[in-house]
């Protein structure tokens, strides 16, 4: 069942089997907005899944993500595949995975924390728990597991 | 997008900058020297006891008996980034005791604190003046922070409502002064259960000596589902109990902690909790002799000062072996001895 509801691209990257609801938030963290003048980025929201049932994809033209973007949507979305094109094929294709340590992708929500008061320090975090998914703070100890709130990009 | 601290590399000791794993990879058998104090987490049980067994070392030297020049030379820098004259004159006292010196913030109001520098700026420069730094600082994580940036070691003497290793230590060791061992106690913690940052280390170094632990607190300040679940993790043998009349029935020690006005919005709330929080004198009448009460003061009205004269009364024990414990761990810190020679 091959269906590309939305133009194909040459080259980019296309985020697929995100959580459905979530495209809007993995934009918000590609920083969509600000992106490469001939970019094209398409979004399509509630596609039929067989695998999830529902999904979103996002897909955008020259553009690469950084291992931090790529851990920043594995946080809301851990079912996603980051697909790399080239020449309208699909040269790399992989789940995002969720790293043992995550720096610089979430504030810690703890607003009495070190990390929240001006230092000059990335906020790291330790997964703890991984289903359901649940980080500490390495600096105060504090718990996560509800990390849209939290995102840096935000 | 500001200057990003590197963790120092650090020969021959293990920094801790993993607060969770840090145990499991650090090599055994190392000693203290040169090492941080930020969450008692930091420690295996062996280097527990052995702060605590070198603690009671130090007892004739704390008390004026004798006099000790083992840590001549050295200095300790005291960065109270917040008030607490109780905890920086036991270090201070523990210092001078041992022959060392002291450099001082006192009052971070008039400090460079107040001008706006960061915690990381002012810890890197008493790092290059002092041996070591005691921390104690409004912010959770403070401690951790200024680990990774000074190149000296580092004590936790508090961070807001996070870690007190230093506090869990001496109380430890009043409990092991007084039964000649930890494990197998029946300990009550009352109070505070939720926000005191002193029973959650405490409770955790207190599981892994294999003690009961039962817990009574106001229902408000119940232990955090996070602190219970690492208790579990590492085994605690936990309950808890409302009733405290029930709770120390065959218990070992009552640990009483202060109910803080500060952690409550409301002040009506917090004398309506507080009031009822109080230890009723008349228990203490069914208690097994060895039983004692303890709290890491300043008390308010936990503990009506009827008690102080009971048998059972063991918080001003506990406040005076906060100087040979934290002289003990001074010692290992920067000398690796335990202490003073001769036994
Ligand atoms: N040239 C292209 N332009 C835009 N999107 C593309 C292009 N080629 C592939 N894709 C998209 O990249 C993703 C991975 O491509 P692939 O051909 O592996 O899809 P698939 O067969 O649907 O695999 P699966 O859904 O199991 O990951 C899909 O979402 C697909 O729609
Ligand atoms: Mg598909
Ligand atoms: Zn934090």
């Amino acid at each position: 069942m091959r269906e590309l509801k939305i133009t194909p691209i040459k080259n980019g990257t296309v985020i697929d089997h995100i959580t459905s609801g979530f495209a809007l938030e993995v934009l918000r963290i590609i920083g969509a907005n600000n992106l490469d003048k001939e970019s094209t980025v398409s979004v399509a929201l509630h596609v039929r899944s067989r695998r999830m049932g529902w999904k979103d994809i996002v897909k955008v033209e020259n553009m690469e993500l950084s291992p931090q973007k790529v851990n920043a949507i594995a946080l809301l979305s851990p079912t996603a595949t980051i697909s790399m094109i080239q020449d309208f094929k699909v040269i790399e294709k992989r789940p995002v995975t969720l790293p043992d340590h995550f720096t610089g992708v979430l504030k810690c929500p703890n607003p009495n924390c070190i990390s929240n008061q001006g230092e000059p320090i990335e906020p790291e975090f330790d997964v703890v728990h991984r289903r359901p998914l649940a980080l500490r703070c390495r600096y105060c100890d504090r718990y996560v597991d509800d990390f849209l709130p939290h995102l840096k990009t935000r | 997008m500001g200057v990003v601290i590197t963790r120092r590399g650090h020969s021959g000791a293990h920094r801790f900058a993993k607060p969770y794993t840090s145990r499991a990879c650090r090599p055994t058998g190392m000693g203290l020297k040169g090492r941080d104090l930020v969450s008692i987490k930091d420690l295996s049980k062996q280097e527990i006891e052995s702060i605590i067994s070198a603690a009671r070392r130090h007892i004739p030297v704390a008390e004026g008996k004798r006099t000790s020049t083992l840590l001549d030379g050295k200095l300790l820098a005291l960065a109270f980034f917040e008030p607490s004259t109780r905890t920086r004159l036991s270090f201070e006292t523990a210092m001078l005791r041992l022959g060392g010196r002291t450099i001082t913030i006192a009052d971070p109001a008039v400090s460079s604190v107040a001008k706006g520098e960061t915690l990381s700026d002012t810890v890197r420069m008493l790092s290059g003046y002092a041996d070591a730094i005691v921390v104690r600082h409004p912010n959770e994580g403070a401690s951790r922070l200024a680990s990774q940036v000074s190149e000296k070691p580092v004590i936790n003497a508090g961070d807001g409502a996070g870690q007190h290793p230093t506090q869990t230590l001496l109380d430890l060791a009043t409990m092991e002064e007084h039964f000649h061992t930890l494990s197998g106690l029946k300990v009550v913690l009352m109070g505070d259960l939720r926000y005191g940052r002193t029973v959650h280390s405490l409770a955790y170094a207190l599981a892994l000596f294999g003690a009961h632990l039962v817990l009574t607190s106001p229902p408000a300040l119940r232990i955090p589902e996070h602190i219970r679940s690492d208790l579990a993790e590492i085994g605690a043998d936990i309950r808890e109990e409302a009733d405290l009349r029930r709770a120390v029935q065959d218990a070992d020690v009552l640990y009483v902690t202060r109910i803080q006005k500060e952690r409550f919005g409301d002040l009506a709330e917090y004398a309506r909790v507080s009031s009822g929080y109080r230890l009723d004198p008349s228990i203490l009448e069914e208690v097994k002799p060895s039983f004692i009460v303890m709290h890491p003061l300043p008390r308010v009205a936990e503990i009506p000062s009827e008690v102080d004269s009971s048998s059972h009364a063991a918080y001003f024990r506990q406040a005076f072996l906060a100087v040979p414990v934290r002289m003990a761990l001074l010692s290992l810190i920067l000398s690796g001895q335990p202490g003073p020679g001769g036994g």
